[in-house]
């Protein structure tokens, strides 16, 4: 395992190495600039913390649990597996921590006004509702396929008072939404705060999104000494942008701790219908920063497939892609009918209904489980629950018995 | 001297202003598209901006949208594109700027990216999302200063920072008239002049103000403040609108002419 010195990223320009930046209209520049001023000046401020603290605790119910699966551990016959419950934060995601933390920012800012994108729709509702406790005027975009299919987090932004915004371009998903976020920025950004979801866009939101996120891996590190007295012995997170992965692996980067992503391998990485970017991409620049992507030779991007709206992205965020190079994190890839089955696992061994998207770690956690001893530790993040996507699963069951 | 600033100076000499006009290219097709350009230059266009389609153009609203998706289903790409700049440059002395995103640049290379542009006969680019923070990696790969980099200045641009984009860039500025995509509405001539001034009082290049600007009212009207003015949302709505149209390159012929008259400046 290679170890990776985490000081000195990103640099004052947002890079991380080779990665990251602000790729971005002027238009835009002077707004990235001040938000950056922003968070490196009002964050840190202890009233600015006292606050975030106060609502992460009351708010979103924190710390989550870390929770021994027993069953599933025992199932398996190897490892065992915690899991980091960010599935019990409010709003049922990890997604919260980040929308608390950057509404909270906004409002400091004295903009009453916010937009996010979002592909489940996690990141929707999550801003939707900390746009509600803020009393702050809330616009989500939203591919016109994800609104298919995530329906009940459509009917939940609505009922937070947001505005879910269709965007039909592309193939209507998560690329697209952002698309038409940031078209919406640059006309409306004088007023408007964009709360980014992921670890992904122009510098400064990999870094303050992961800051925002850094708390669940700093929960887990402090849970999982006062239950096993160790360390784990492998960190498992699903990435798409890649912000609960993120989240889990900061705090454990200096550690000897073995760290897993797990990317959405779709139909196959084989067929071209995957959102695999680490795993298959190649370095290109999209959504502002400089990245793995999924494209073509002529540097046109290419659409991602997964089964989970959250995943189905052709982009990553750039720390990840710094990672991947350092070598310091493992990227593997899982496929659509892998997720299914280890979501279908913990909803019967443990009375878990885990999201689509936390399903691709579980099912890695699972591959990995089985090869290792009992003595192993490995701490997958249950980045969100799967409420939503029960209508995803019914029909995938269903193709799968009619196939 | 480059063909950039000899058209400025000899427009300047005619009491008239550049008038700069944006198509994709291979919309609506790559015949097509270069019987469009080279039909625009006869027609009396004095700067071509040749636009390089990407697949996600976050900087540009549905109309260029829309011809990007047309122009990449046709199969054009970056190289292609270099290949019709260099038809065209045998029929027009006329400055040619390619204007993209960066990740077909990036992807085709930088450093081979500058030498093909140069001999194709291409005088600058204009790369929407590469701010003068991050352009330095592409820059420093290329072999010599043939290809003038534009830059461009929104109306949220702080007169500092206009001032450190200004003494970077060089063959003209390209003024974004208002915040938001190409194409969108609401020209506000008041606020453009405002700016105008305010950027020629940090900057000696010619500036080109572009963004919103439709009709040969439009034109005029800007034409009396800037040293050029950018069309492109507006063309592309003609290619979309006639598609089917028997004389698409006469159409295009045609409007040129009409917002080249409303460059000359009577008074």
């Amino acid at each position: 395992m290679n170890f990776f010195n985490i000081s000195g990223y990103p640099d004052a320009k947002g890079h991380f190495g080779a990665f990251g930046g602000r790729y971005v209209a002027e238009t835009l520049m002077p707004a990235l600039l001040e938000l950056e001023q922003a968070y490196r000046t009002i964050v840190p401020t202890p009233e600015f913390q006292k606050e975030l603290n106060y609502l992460m605790h009351h708010y979103v119910g924190r710390p989550t649990p870390l929770f021994y699966a027993k069953r599933l551990s025992e199932h398996l016959g190897g490892a065992a597996i915690y899991l980091k419950r960010e599935d019990l934060a409010h709003t049922g995601a990890h997604k919260i921590n980040n929308t608390l933390g950057q509404t909270l920012l906004a409002q400091r800012m004295g903009k009453r006004k916010v937009i996010a994108e979002t592909g489940a729709g996690q990141h929707g509702v999550a801003t939707a509702t900390t746009a509600a406790l803020f009393g702050m005027e809330c616009k989500v975009f939203m591919g016109t396929e994800d609104i298919q299919r995530q329906a009940p987090n459509v009917q939940r932004m609505k009922l937070l008072g947001a505005e879910v915004v269709p965007v039909s371009s592309g193939t209507g998903t998560l690329k697209d939404a952002m698309n038409e976020a940031l078209r919406y920025w640059v006309g409306a950004v004088q007023d408007t705060f964009y709360v980014i979801g992921s670890v992904a866009g122009p510098h400064p939101y990999p870094v303050m999104v992961r800051d925002f996120q850094k708390i669940i891996g700093e929960e887990a590190r402090a849970q999982i000494f006062a239950m096993c007295q160790r360390l784990p012995t492998t960190l498992i997170a699903c990435v798409g942008g890649g912000s609960n992965s993120m989240g889990l692996f900061y705090p454990f980067l200096n550690d000897p701790v073995e760290i897993l992503g797990v990317e959405a391998a779709g139909k196959g990485v084989k067929t071209g219908k995957h959102a695999a970017t680490l795993t298959a991409g190649s370095v290109g620049v999209l959504h502002g920063s400089k990245s793995y992507l999924l494209q073509d030779a002529n540097g046109q991007i290419i659409e991602a497939h997964s089964i989970s709206a959250g995943l189905d992205y052709p982009g990553v965020g750039p720390e990840h892609s710094m990672l991947k190079e350092a070598k310091r994190v493992r990227y593997e890839s899982i496929e659509d009918g892998q997720a299914l089955e280890a979501f279908q696992t913990l909803c019967a061994l443990e009375g878990i209904i885990p999201a689509l998207e936390s399903s691709h770690a579980l099912a890695q956690a699972m591959i990995e489980a089985r090869k290792r001893p009992k003595s192993d530790i490995l701490m997958v993040c249950l980045s969100g629950r799967g409420d939503k996507d029960l209508g995803i699963v019914a029909s995938a069951l269903k193709k799968g018995e009619s196939a | 001297m480059n063909r950039i600033q000899k058209t400025f100076d000899s427009l300047k000499e005619k009491n008239e202003k550049a008038l700069v006009g944006f198509v994709t290219a291979g919309d609506p097709n790559i015949s097509e598209s270069l019987k469009i350009i080279k039909a625009m230059c006869k027609a009396g266009l004095d700067i071509l901006e040749l636009g390089i389609p990407f697949s996600d153009p976050t900087a540009d609203g549905p109309v260029i949208q829309r011809s990007s998706g047309r122009a990449i289903a046709n199969g054009m790409t970056l190289k292609i594109a270099l290949d019709m700049t260099r038809q065209i440059r045998q029929e027009t002395d006329i400055p040619m700027i390619l204007f993209s995103y960066y990740n077909p640049i990036h992807a085709y290379g930088n450093k081979a990216f500058y030498e093909d542009a140069v001999s194709s006969g291409a005088d600058g680019v204009l790369i929407v999302d590469l701010p003068p923070e991050e352009s330095d990696e592409m820059t420093s790969t290329w072999s010599g200063k043939e290809l003038s980099l534009i830059r461009l200045i929104a109306p949220t641009t702080p007169v500092a920072r206009m001032k450190s984009i200004a003494d970077s860039a060089s063959g003209f500025l390209y003024l974004v008239s208002k915040t938001g995509v190409t194409g969108s509405d609401g020209l506000n001539t008041g606020d453009v002049g405002t700016h105008i001034r305010t950027l020629r009082s940090v900057a000696r290049l010619p500036i080109c103000v572009g963004f919103g600007i439709s009709t040969a009212e439009d034109v005029a009207s800007v034409a009396s403040v800037a040293d050029g003015i950018v069309i492109g949302s507006a063309y592309e709505r003609l290619i979309e609108e006639n598609l089917n149209h028997a004389d698409l390159p006469g159409l295009l012929a045609e409007r040129t002419s009409i917002y080249k008259a409303a460059t000359r400046i009577t008074r």
